[in-house]
């Protein structure tokens, strides 16, 4: 591919990203006041956040059982609210020992 | 908490996600230069978009000569789910933000700042924002590189491993207000089916992920913003 395809198909895919994500913030400046939009965005993150977790979780790492060992491990501290950097580190710790031991029976 | 001190908040938060990025990214790295891409321009994709669903869909149609048209359709699918995202971000900036400042958090407003950003209380000062987005950004810029050019140094089973942490993060955002309002819990097991089902049951799951998640995540807040909508008050605290 040469350089300049490459930069055009770089502007197209960086361009469209960037107004995704730009023109909302941009424009709305105003505080919502509708109760059903309101209500909306209050639950949004948590939504988004849960359907990408969930099933996907299952398959980020290299055996379902590990991953699922490193799932409960993450609801259990997040239960406990342990902070987001302690949480992610036990959790890849967990995924790592499922994983060594299950590559060792 | 003065300017410096929330700047370096936000930096502190940051670390997390700049973690998981790492791994994330290289992983990125690695696969874009399986698939043909030279490292600078691997580098570049990553440095310009911010974005790992998006920037994974997009190598293959780039080596593979596919259409712009075909490239824009994938990205507007795949990160349509960032324009919820700044709507519901946009509603938790505080005064100190300025329309410039906009222009630039945008640019790094992925779902993982995003999340953290939404698991703060109160208003979002700029200082916070902008260490916030820092962290993430250097590491997904520097966890590409290193994946570009050491692809085969970290042994598969780090890899692998490193792979949960970002889902651990969502773990971690969603479950303490899930803890705390019924309501919230619900819905989100609403949304968990539905992805589900938008994974497993034949024909809803030759839907794009992208789309998907827009679906899932758009019908259960709003049927719960219908049925169950939240307290004002609930609201005019968060404003504080």
């Amino acid at each position: 591919m040469s350089y300049k395809t490459f930069f055009i198909y770089l502007l197209i895919m960086a361009g469209i990203t960037y107004l995704i994500r730009m023109v909302p913030l941009v424009l709305i400046k105003k505080r919502i006041k509708n109760r059903f939009l309101l209500s909306f965005l209050h639950y949004i993150p948590y939504t988004v956040l849960s359907v990408m977790t969930i099933p996907a979780i299952f398959y980020s790492t290299s055996s379902i059982v590990s991953a699922v060992f490193g799932f409960v491990a993450a609801i259990f501290l997040a239960y406990k609210e342990k902070s987001l950097l302690k949480l992610a580190a036990i959790s890849c710790v967990v995924v790592f020992v499922v994983e060594f031991v299950l590559s060792n029976i | 908490m003065n300017g410096k001190g929330k700047f370096l908040k936000g930096i502190k938060d940051g670390v997390p996600i700049c973690l998981g990025y790492l791994s994330v990214a290289f992983a990125f790295g690695i696969f874009s230069v399986e698939s043909g891409l030279g490292i600078l321009q691997t580098l570049l994709v990553s440095m310009t978009n911010v974005t790992s669903a998006g920037q994974l869909a997009a190598v293959p149609i780039m080596v593979s000569g596919g259409t712009l048209i075909e490239l824009a359709v994938a990205q507007l699918v795949i990160n349509l789910r960032y324009a919820l995202m700044s709507v519901s971000l946009s509603q938790k900036l505080g005064k100190s933000v300025r329309l410039l400042d906009r222009f630039i958090i945008s640019f790094v407003n992925t779902d993982e700042v995003f999340a953290v950003a939404s698991g703060q209380d109160g208003l979002l000062q700029r200082n916070y924002l902008y260490g916030l987005i820092l962290t993430p950004y250097i590491g997904w810029s520097a966890g590409t590189l290193l994946g570009a050019v050491a692809g085969n140094v970290l042994p598969v089973a780090v890899i692998s491993a490193l792979g949960i942490a970002i889902y651990g993060m969502f773990v971690a955002i969603v479950i303490p207000p899930v803890k705390k309002n019924l309501k919230t819990a619900y819905c989100v097991l609403l949304a968990i089916v539905l992805s589900c089902a938008f994974k497993y049951v034949p024909f809803l799951n030759n839907i794009p992920g992208g789309f998907a998640i827009i679906i899932c995540a758009a019908v259960a807040s709003g049927v719960f913003a219908v049925f169950a909508p939240i307290e004002i008050e609930e609201v005019s605290c968060d404003e504080l």
